[in-house]
Parts: C-alpha cells; sequence; structure tokens
C-alpha cells in the first residue's frame, strides 16, 4: 500500500509536467490547428539558459524569473519569425517548420552547451517531506510550482479581457477580428505563453531526468499522451489528461512486469494509439454545440 | 457622409464578383441593399470591412479604408452583424457581449453600455451565464446585434437580419434597431431579402443585381412601384 502511494504521488509529480506541456501544446494547438512538435526542444532551450544562468551564479529564483520571461518573448519571436508567414500555408510547410525548429534548436543545445549529461538544481532539495517516505521536497515543489501556474493560468483567461479575447480568437477568428480583435498578436501571445510553460517544466523536470539535448523527448510524448488523452481542444481536459498519464505511466511501470524503465515510452504511444481509436477528441475535447 | 463608395469591384480568387458599385449613407442614416440570392449584397458588407479583395474607392468619414485589414476597419467603428450571426458559441451570453466592446476603454462604461443592451433585449439578460451557442436562432440573432451595438458603432452592417426567424421575432428585432438607430444616430446599412420589412425601416434602397447596382431610390418610391417589387423584389 506504501508503494502504491509513493508511486501514486511520484506519478502526480511527473504528470505535473506533463501537464505542463500538454497544455503548452494545446494552447498553439487551438491557436494555430498545428502541433507544435518543438515544444520540447525549446522547453530544453529554455532549461539550458537557466543553468547557463545559474552557472554564472544567479540566484535560483532570479534564473527562474529570468527564464520565463525570456522564453515569453522567445516565444513571440519564434511566431513573429517562423510562423506567421506560414499562416495560410499548407500542413506539410508547417509541418517543415517545425522539424525546422526542433532541429535547430537541438543542434544549437549540443553546439552551445555540449552533449554532455549535467545536473540541474533544485531550490527545494530532495530530503523526504516532513520526514515522510512517501513524497521528497523537490517532487513536492514540481506539484506546487505547477498547480500555481496552472491557477494564475486560469485566473487570466477566465478573469481578464485580454485572456477573453485570446479564447474568443481561437474559438472564432472570423468574429474575433470583427469586434477588432488583433488575432495575429493573440496567436503570439498563445506562443509565448507556450514558451514560458514549457520553460517551466523543463527547469522542474531538469533535476530528475538530467540536462542533456534529448531531455524533453520522452517528456514531450507524454504530453502528447496527455493533451490526446483529455482532448486537443480543450486546456483543462489536456492538463487533466497529463496528470493522468504520469500516473498511469509510474504505477505501470512498478506493477506490471516486464515494462519497468524500458517500455515505458511505448505505452506513451500505446495510450496515444487507443485514444485516437477509442474516442479520437479525448475526454474532454468537444464537439461544438449549437443551435440554429 | 459617414459612409462613401465608388467604383467598388470585389473579387474571390479570380472570379469579379461586384462591378462598379457606387453608394453613400448619410450620418444616422438607414439605407438598405435588396436583391435576389447571390445578387452580390454579402460581398459588399464583407469588401467595406477588408474581407475579401477589392478595388475602388471607400471612405469612412472621409478616411480610405479601402484594403484596410478588417480590425482597423472595426476600430474606427464599423461593427458587423455578419450572415450567420458570428456567435462566440462557446463562450457565455455576457462574454459575447464583453468582446463587443473590446476595442473600448473603461469598465464601468462598458458595464452600463451591457445593460442598456439587456434593456433593449430583456431576453438575453435571463441568459447572460448561458452558453451562447444553446440560444435559439432568433436570440442569436440579438446577441449578434447587442454584441455589434457594444462598440458604440457609428455605422452598423446587418446581414440579413431576418434569416432564418420566426416573423414575430423579426418584427420585435426591427423594432428594436428602429429604437436603436433613433436613441444612439447610428447609421445601418441592412441587407435584406425580406425587402417589404426592410423597406419600412430605411429610408434609401439600392437593388443589386449580379453584382451591380441597377436601380435605386427612396424607399418609399422603390416599395410603391410595382413593376420594380415585381421584377426584383419577388413580392
Amino acid at each position: 500500500m506504501q508503494l502504491f502511494l509513493q508511486q501514486v504521488l511520484a506519478g502526480l509529480a511527473n504528470g505535473a509536467i506533463y501537464a505542463g506541456m500538454a497544455l503548452a501544446v494545446v494552447m498553439i494547438y487551438l491557436a494555430i490547428d498545428h502541433l507544435n512538435f518543438a515544444q520540447g526542444e525549446m522547453a530544453t532551450f529554455s532549461t539550458f539558459i537557466a543553468w547557463q544562468f545559474i552557472a554564472w551564479g544567479f540566484p535560483y529564483w532570479i534564473a527562474f524569473a529570468a527564464v520565463v520571461a525570456v522564453s515569453f518573448v522567445g516565444g513571440i519571436a519564434i511566431e513573429r519569425v517562423l510562423f506567421k508567414p506560414l499562416h495560410n500555408a499548407d500542413i506539410l510547410a508547417n509541418l517543415v517548420a517545425f522539424i525546422a525548429l526542433f532541429s535547430i534548436l537541438n543542434s544549437a543545445d549540443g553546439y552551445i552547451w555540449d552533449y554532455t549529461i549535467k545536473t540541474f538544481p533544485t531550490p527545494f532539495g530532495t530530503k523526504p517531506l516532513f520526514g515522510s517516505v512517501l513524497i521528497d521536497s523537490h517532487e513536492a515543489g514540481m506539484i506546487v510550482v505547477i498547480g500555481v501556474l496552472l491557477g494564475l493560468l486560469y485566473l487570466f483567461f477566465s478573469g481578464t479581457r485580454l485572456g477573453l479575447a485570446m479564447r474568443a480568437a481561437a474559438q472564432n477568428p472570423a468574429s474575433a477580428r470583427l469586434v477588432g480583435i488583433r488575432i495575429g498578436w493573440m496567436t503570439a501571445l498563445g506562443w509565448g505563453i507556450a514558451a514560458a510553460i514549457g520553460a517551466v517544466s523543463g527547469m522542474l523536470i531538469a533535476p530528475i531526468v538530467f540536462l542533456d539535448p534529448n531531455m524533453m523527448f520522452g517528456v514531450l510524448l507524454w504530453g502528447f499522451a496527455g493533451a490526446v488523452l483529455g482532448g486537443l481542444s480543450s486546456p483543462g481536459g489536456a492538463v487533466l489528461g497529463g496528470f493522468a498519464v504520469g500516473i498511469i505511466e509510474t504505477l505501470v511501470g512498478t506493477f506490471v512486469p516486464y515494462v519497468g524503465r524500458d517500455l515505458k515510452l511505448t505505452l506513451a504511444l500505446l495510450v496515444i494509439v487507443a485514444v485516437l481509436m477509442v474516442r479520437p477528441t479525448g475526454i474532454f475535447g468537444r464537439t461544438t454545440v449549437s443551435r440554429v | 457622409m459617414i459612409l462613401e463608395v465608388d467604383g467598388l469591384n470585389a473579387f474571390y480568387g479570380e472570379q469579379q464578383a461586384l462591378f462598379g458599385i457606387g453608394f453613400g449613407i448619410d450620418e444616422g442614416k438607414i439605407i438598405t441593399l435588396l436583391g435576389a440570392n447571390g445578387a452580390g449584397k454579402t460581398t459588399v458588407l464583407r469588401a467595406l470591412c477588408g474581407m475579401v479583395r477589392t478595388s475602388g474607392d471607400i471612405r469612412f468619414d472621409g478616411k480610405a479604408i479601402a484594403g484596410w485589414p478588417t480590425e482597423n476597419v472595426v476600430r474606427l467603428g464599423v461593427a458587423h452583424v455578419p450572415e450567420g450571426r458570428g456567435t462566440f458559441v462557446r463562450l457565455t451570453v455576457e462574454e459575447n457581449l464583453q468582446l463587443g466592446a473590446m476595442i473600448r476603454r473603461g469598465r464601468a462604461a462598458i458595464a452600463a453600455d451591457i445593460d442598456r443592451v439587456y434593456d433593449h433585449f430583456p431576453r438575453l439578460r435571463e441568459r447572460r451565464r448561458q452558453q451562447a451557442g444553446l440560444l435559439s436562432g432568433g436570440e442569436q440573432q440579438m446577441l449578434a446585434v447587442g454584441r455589434a451595438l457594444m462598440l458604440l458603432p457609428r455605422l452598423l452592417l446587418l446581414d440579413e437580419p431576418s434569416f432564418g426567424l420566426a416573423p414575430l421575432i423579426v418584427e420585435e428585432l426591427f423594432r428594436i434597431l428602429r429604437e436603436v438607430n433613433r436613441d444612439i444616430g447610428v447609421a445601418m446599412l441592412i441587407v435584406e431579402q425580406n425587402a417589404a420589412l426592410a423597406l419600412e425601416l430605411a429610408e434609401h434602397a439600392y437593388i443589386l443585381e449580379t453584382g451591380r447596382i441597377v436601380l435605386d431610390g427612396t424607399a418609399a418610391e422603390i416599395a410603391a412601384d410595382e413593376g420594380v417589387r415585381r421584377a426584383y423584389l419577388g413580392y
């Protein structure tokens, strides 16, 4: 029983990160109808910048805040430079752009910071939380930080005019323009927020999986699995899906023989395929309800 | 004049849809654009808002706005109630109204104007927290008009407001449009297939056929001319 609880909590901690990546993917998907395959590489790049700041001697939380800001601006820049011109291009052109972004960032990581695996600090320590054997302090920190981030995003989207404008632009771009919303900038803002969420996720998972240019590959796959499970058209669903696949991952890895560490990623793909076969919209994804 | 259009052509790809359209609207007046299905009525509205490729002259309040991006035209005070109503179906009624005021500043004034829209359309007040996609067709049309009014527009473009609505609802809607025009003096351009109704509301009418204006006159003249009614308006 103790092992089970331990694994569920560890799954929640990983799931928090998957939820972050799933939400980042969904935000861009809602804005431009494409999956951002480079979301993980963007997060890795952000994490390397954080590593650099910390190596230069900046305190952790200063580096953390600076990297969130830099990533936000960087996300906007990527949209303006690379994807805005592809606004009306077909899906393959966009796909190639995502692959390009993926390899550029991946190679830049290796070129600037080389391919050796680096440790990444955690501000929470890794001691058992309050002496409990169930969860350590870094895992608890991950859950809290992501929880706060999700709460802030919820307040932003539900309670501010800008958040409302972004939702409107994603739902009905033609009507959004007719009320004067500059939908191009809403898309760019979505990229900025997605990049910032990715940066937070990357910095939180790095102490566990260690930092190298391919750090986020598996993490993004789980993020995709969470997003597909919860529903690509539903930000809230994607978040819940992310937490769910985190728990599925640790439980199956621990309790199902043969899966262990090696076959875990296969499991992520299995989740994606199964959901797409049984319920392609995901659990919370919706087909539009309307009456005419 | 709030709007002057001269020699306006519009294109869908290579296909030309409007040919040298010209008309004008005086401050605070209502005009209507009539014609059969496919005559180009909707295209005129889309051309004014930069939603299709155009050539020719469009002046709003003296400013040449031809070729402007849609959102910039809107920001001058042109509200467009589009074909199909353009409801944000997954947002609440109240959020739809707030979006109408997206380019405005001043929380208190916006809240007061939302209240005024509810006074015009009491049924929207009852359903303010509901998802807009669940409203009936008539309610959605009222919401679309309410959303457009939230802009505090100087010109309101209405694309077939009567489409798909029960006769009683249509009458109520047109009564409210008349009220709104009288109360806040917003100019209106109404595109309609229901010619009789539109001619009652408008002062001036233009008749469109295959992308050209073939006739214009005061609403009273057009309504009184039986030949015109038979040939173009089908009643």
